[in-house]
């Protein structure tokens, strides 16, 4: 890894995840003591932060996939949306899950293909062609939905052998639908591509200096177009949680931010996977406690929790705590001259 | 070290390369010859580079081939180049700077242990290499942390790691001191006597004669002769690359200096990165006296310039014109000082690009009167002030509603010339300003120069340039470090004095 | 080759080269929306022709237009100067969000004023409280780095929680039965009036499009902001202070949004209410570009979309269309207004010199 090298004691470079993974263990000290106190209230919270933090992982890793080979990824909100939305399609009209899942996915990847487009071979700002998705998939999922249509139920959990036993950890880790499994999956392995495979080093590459890459033989546009679809795809996976595993229907605009939140979350985690899911757990905490304190009748306003991931980026991207750097080439079309 | 075999390693037949509007190369056709250093020799622009280009794949050519090894090879891309073991070491380093050595070297090439990247063999093969070659890099460095001389051997370490026959260096010693250059030579000399080819390219006379082999001069994107270094002079190697007889001096009477006009005390510009940019610099510049700022790329010389215009704070010390202490970091201040700036980058700094020529010619006091009453615009007063300047200075266009980027290079830096130059100015900071540009611009500007220094002005020249410092300048401060090491009289140091304290050692 | 005054023709041609694209764009869309409708069993001719007639069809339907206009202006004002200063300015919706309640709550809870004074006052709080709201992401962008996209896009989502905490608590309409999240009414003395059928602030933003023009265009600040947008390099360079500049363009553009919220709740809704405005930040952006990001264009643009929106219910009614149709064919005209690339191979357009916008790319810091 490139981050996380001390260097003649000149730079200090602190590791991408540091400061969620401070977060990360607060939060972990404080689930522990709370749930020695309250095994079934922290038990709900716990899995009412996983419920809220997948999408939002889900929703980083696309932005991560995108940003790291240099496109720039607003669209995540309308991807998700879409997605959501004909993952519920598909459950209704064939009942058959694994196909609504793939349907969800597929819609995904079809964005990014288009966002890639416009912003590899058209050459746009890609800022206007996130926000054309955004505005294309409120425009869509609205003009085709029906209120009334019924689905045969959603994605139920698996629970996973004896590891499920284990306290606090077994339910809210280990007994969850398939969908989180995949999540969790995907942010380890998207690491281990980043960091320690071929495919990874040439993709982060390519999103600092695109030309420098071209040179070496990379196909900087293949590799733009991969990884924008492949983002699109985790996108559309998040999507299709909403509808197959959270909620299980579809709602207008149900997305409702969460997909500025994966941009959020992303940015929390310095554009590195395990960084940014932590956030994702921090930020679902955030909302899972929200909903808590109201039963235990500390009343702060749900508003001010909400405000919470977006005041937190603000201060991150500001630099006031830990500077998190973009890929270099980010948002820039590459020109072969 | 050549040994001469029938069939060369690389030529081209008639090479034709067109971009819009200009013909870059024009049926070029030359041949590297095992294990021997080609210069390529030419003015900026001559396309040298559009022909290194076209041979590492990143262009394709209109016409004309390829051979390797006398065989017609068809590189579409620098896949292809890699694959035919050509390697090329960019004027503008390819590097990722936020990577290692390491993965920078390894990229593209990686060394894999299933599906995984084996570093820990990938940094023994560099090791390896560097002994081999004497190229001492630290392979876990992050290379945006690295000096540029190290940056160069990443690069060449790179090309060395794919194991290439043939090395393209485009401009290599711009960046190095003198000694660099000399460890750079014998880096080049090593590569050559264990079979690699290398072709040379630059625009710099003293260097082709001392490595090159073989010389092919090329001008206006057409190979214009060759030479062998041990039959020409440098003089020959001049007229055949400007394709007319040059004079290498500047043509200039006599300075008469008078008082101090320009003076920086004890200036201190901190560096986020490198620490102390320059390090507590002062001198003084007199009136009707050309002050020349010698150093390789680098040594502060940007950070000393900026400061000094106000477009970088510093941390200590002053500056004064005419002995008034000046503002820190206030443009627009200095300029009412009197002072004139000609940027080292003209695109970055010293034009709005997309603008008209008639407001390129204002930038700097459009919120003057004509100009501008109450802060109500008089696009009129613009105009006419546009075009007296395009007649006064000799600006090449159509019209004074122009783009600015639509101007050549060399007309963009006479809009700028003559917009800093027309002023009532008193002092005149010339950073870099013929870089990149043709030497009939060259000699205009130089020209222009001599004659504010003879009107009474404190002139101040950066280059990078030794030649263009010791024809200009009446006396030379040498920057090493972020420091003045030393100031000499311009008539009485050499070339070999310069290149010394350039290097960091005081005589 | 000598051209120095373009001659009367120029211009013509000028013009149009200028808004050739953008129509072209529209057409585009247009067409790509009737082919969703074809495919989704409507009849397409019908829909629009029911549109047209929502929108314009008798003296209420064009109230209705010329009141889903005016905001549109605003926003597209908005994000227009943001863009000449180099700045993309996604923050419209918080900052017009921020100047409704504002300008809502002065509406109400002052009492007792006469009309105008009590006009101008709200109008003027909510103008300040949008441009407070660009205050923040144009002190961060100049001073700290962060770039002015990802925090407009989190300050519209902190604005949204922020006013609905205020509606549905301090603010609250407390009035009958009311338990939705709202401000109580404004007072009558706040409520901007009409003009025959047009609304005064439908006028008002006519006359902010032409200042800003007239800023940009005539101005040293104009030239200022313009010059930090192309090159702030350059801009600094030549002695502008380029960060006071950056901070006093999104500064502007808060103004304006704030102001097309405050003219929004003074004079459509009569009320703070969320949502009600949801999406004008978006709708700002395509404004702004189909518009070229000229004040005029704007204006021209934000009557089309308006006349969209102000003839969705009519279509809806009539030709049983969904109204999000026209979402689809918004971002369809985004697309193809930026996209001049695929619009100039789809016509056979060779070379267009009309009004180019520069953006900052990305948001890596500076």
């Amino acid at each position: 890894m490139t981050v996380g090298v001390m260097n003649n004691g000149k730079i200090r470079r602190r590791p991408a995840w540091a400061s969620p993974l401070i977060f990360g263990v607060i939060v972990i000290a404080v689930a522990v003591f709370s749930f020695m106190k309250n095994p079934s209230v922290t038990e709900a919270v716990m899995s009412a932060m996983i419920r809220f933090a997948v999408p939002l992982m889900l929703g980083a890793l696309c932005g991560i996939y995108c940003e790291r080979a240099g496109i720039v990824n607003i669209g995540i909100e309308g991807q998700m949306l879409l997605s959501a939305f004909t993952a519920y399609m598909t459950n209704v009209w064939t009942g058959n899950l694994i196909l609504a899942l793939l349907a969800g996915a597929l819609t995904g990847a079809l964005l990014g293909y288009f966002l890639a487009v416009i912003s590899i071979k058209l050459k746009l700002n890609q800022i206007i062609g996130g926000t054309v998705i955004n505005i294309l998939a409120i425009g869509i999922t609205g003009f085709f939905y029906q209120v009334g249509m019924t689905t045969k139920g959603k994605f139920g959990p698996i629970r996973l052998g004896p590891l499920a036993k284990i306290p606090l950890v077994g339910p809210v880790l280990f007994n969850n639908p398939p969908i989180t499994y995949i999540a969790f999956l995907m942010v380890i392995i998207s690491h281990i591509i980043f960091f320690h495979t071929r495919w990874g080093l040439r993709t982060r590459a390519v999103g600092e200096h695109p030309r420098a890459a071209d040179t070496l033989g990379i196909d900087v546009f293949k590799t733009r177009y991969l990884n924008t679809i492949i983002g699109g795809a985790l996108a559309g996976l998040a999507g299709a949680f909403l509808t197959l595993e959270g909620v299980g229907t579809f709602e207008r605009n149900m997305t409702n931010g969460r997909g500025f939140i994966a941009l959020a979350v992303m940015i929390f985690g310095k554009w590195n996977p395990i960084g940014s899911a932590l956030a994702a757990l921090l930020f679902g905490l955030a909302n899972a406690l929200q909903t808590q304190l109201q039963f235990m009748g500390i009343n702060i306003p749900h508003q001010f929790i909400g405000m919470i991931p977006y005041a937190l980026t603000i201060v991150v991207v500001s630099g006031f705590i830990g500077r998190s750097r973009p890929p270099a080439a980010e948002g820039t079309p590459y020109e072969k001259e | 070290m050549k040994t001469t075999t029938d069939t060369p390693v690389l030529e081209t037949k008639d090479i034709t390369k067109t971009f819009p509007g200009t013909l870059a190369n024009s049926k070029v056709s030359i041949r590297l010859e095992q294990g021997e250093v080609l210069a390529l020799l030419g003015e900026n622009g001559a396309g040298k580079t559009t022909l290194m280009n076209i041979i590492y794949g990143l262009y394709d050519q209109d016409s004309g081939e390829i051979f390797l090894n006398g065989e017609p090879y068809n590189i579409r891309n620098p896949h292809d180049a890699i694959a035919a073991g050509i390697g090329m070491v960019h004027q503008h380093f390819m590097l990722v700077p936020v990577f290692t050595v390491l993965e920078n070297i390894m990229l593209g090439a990686e060394v894999m242990k299933g599906p995984f990247l084996n570093k820990t063999q990938a940094r023994q093969e560099i090791l390896e290499l560097s002994n081999r070659y004497g190229l001492e890099v630290d392979p876990d460095a992050v290379v945006e942390d690295l000096p540029v001389g190290i940056q160069q051997r990443v690069e060449i370490l790179k090309a060395l790691f794919r194991d290439v026959k043939i090395l393209i260096l485009d401009e290599p010693t711009a960046v190095l001191t003198p000694q660099e250059i000399q460890e750079l030579f014998q880096i080049m000399r090593h590569l050559t006597e264990s079979g690699v080819s290398i072709v040379f390219i630059t625009h710099k006379l003293k260097e082709v004669l001392e490595i090159a082999d073989r010389i092919v001069i090329m001008r206006r994107g057409e190979v214009v002769g060759e030479a062998n270094p041990r039959q020409v002079s440098e003089h020959d190697l001049a007229n055949l690359m400007v394709g007319r007889e040059v004079s290498l001096v500047v043509d200039k009477s006599e300075a008469a200096p008078k008082g101090v006009q320009f003076e920086v005390k004890d200036l201190v510009v901190k560096d986020p990165m490198k620490g102390l940019a320059v390090n507590h610099v002062s001198f003084a510049v007199r009136a009707g006296e050309v002050l020349g700022i010698a150093g390789v790329q680098g040594n502060g010389q940007t950070e000393l310039a900026e400061a000094m215009t106000g477009l970088r704070k510093h941390e200590g010390g002053t500056v004064w014109i005419s002995g008034m202490e000046t503002p820190q970091a206030n443009p627009r201040a200095l300029v009412e000082h009197g002072m004139a700036h000609i940027p080292e980058d003209r695109h970055k700094h010293g034009l709005i690009l997309q603008y008209p020529l008639t407001d390129n010619f204002v930038l700097c006091t459009y919120y003057k009167e004509p100009y501008s009453k109450h802060g109500v615009r008089n696009k009129k007063a613009i105009l006419t002030t546009a075009e007296e300047l395009i007649k006064r200075f000799d600006v090449r266009t159509p019209s004074a509603f122009i783009s600015a980027g639509d101007l050549s290079g060399g007309n963009q830096q006479k809009v700028i010339v003559a917009r800093e130059l027309s002023r009532d100015v008193s002092v005149v900071i010339a950073n870099q300003p013929t870089r990149g540009l043709d030497v009939g611009s060259i000699e205009y500007i130089h020209k222009t120069l001599i004659r504010l220094r003879d009107e009474g002005a404190a002139v101040l020249v950066i280059s990078s340039e030794l030649d263009e410092i010791m024809s200009l300048s009446d006396r030379i401060a040498v920057m090493y470090r972020g420091e003045i090491v030393d100031v000499v009289d311009a008539k009485q140091t050499t070339r070999e004095e310069l290149g010394l304290l350039m290097a960091g050692s005081k005589s | 080759m000598e051209q120095k005054t373009p001659s009367k023709n120029n211009w013509l041609m000028t013009i149009w080269r200028t808004i050739r694209v953008p129509l072209l764009a529209i057409l585009s869309a247009l067409l790509v929306g009737a082919v969703i409708l074809l495919v989704s069993g409507a009849d397409p001719l019908k829909a629009y022709a029911a549109l047209f007639k929502g929108a314009f069809g008798n003296a209420n339907y064009l109230k209705r237009t010329l009141e889903k206009t005016t905001p549109l202006i605003f926003a597209g004002l908005s994000v227009t100067f943001a863009f000449k200063a180099g700045l993309f300015n996604i923050g419209a919706q918080g900052q017009l969000l921020m100047g409704a309640i504002t300008a809502g709550f002065l509406g109400f809870a002052i009492k007792g004023l006469p009309p105008v004074l009590h006009i101008v006052l709200a109008l003027l709080g909510g103008c300040a409280a949008g441009a407070f709201y660009g205050l923040i992401p144009g002190l961060l962008r100049s001073y700290s780095g962060a770039h002015e996209v990802i925090t407009t896009i989190m300050l519209n989502y902190i604005a949204i929680n922020l006013t609905d905490y205020l509606a549905d608590g301090p603010w609250k309409d407390r009035s009958g039965t009311n338990v939705i999240a709202r401000l109580p009414l404004i007072e009558d003395s706040a409520r901007i009036p009409f003009f025959g059928p047009v609304p005064v602030g439908f006028i008002i933003a006519i006359l902010i499009a032409f200042i800003i023009w007239y800023m940009l265009e005539r101005t040293n600040f104009g030239f200022e902001i313009n010059s930090v947008g192309l090159n702030s390099h350059a801009s600094r360079y030549a002695g502008m202070k380029t960060k006071l500049l950056m901070t006093s363009a999104l500064v502007v553009a808060g103004l304006l949004a704030g102001f097309g919220g405050s003219v929004e709740t003074l004079g459509v809704v009569g009320r703070f209410q969320p949502g009600f405005n949801a999406g004008l930040g978006f709708d700002g952006i395509t404004v702004a570009l189909l518009g070229r990001s000229n004040p005029f264009g704007v204006i021209l643009s934000s009557l089309l979309l308006g006349a969209m929106k102000g003839g969705a219910n009519v279509m809806q009614f009539d030709a049983k269309v969904p109204h999000e149709i026209i979402d689809v064919i918004q971002s369809m005209m985004l697309f193809f207004v930026t996209a001049d690339l695929v619009i100039r191979k789809l016509f056979r357009i060779i070379k267009d010199t009309g009004g180019e916008v520069t953006l900052t790319a990305g948001w890596g810091q500076k």
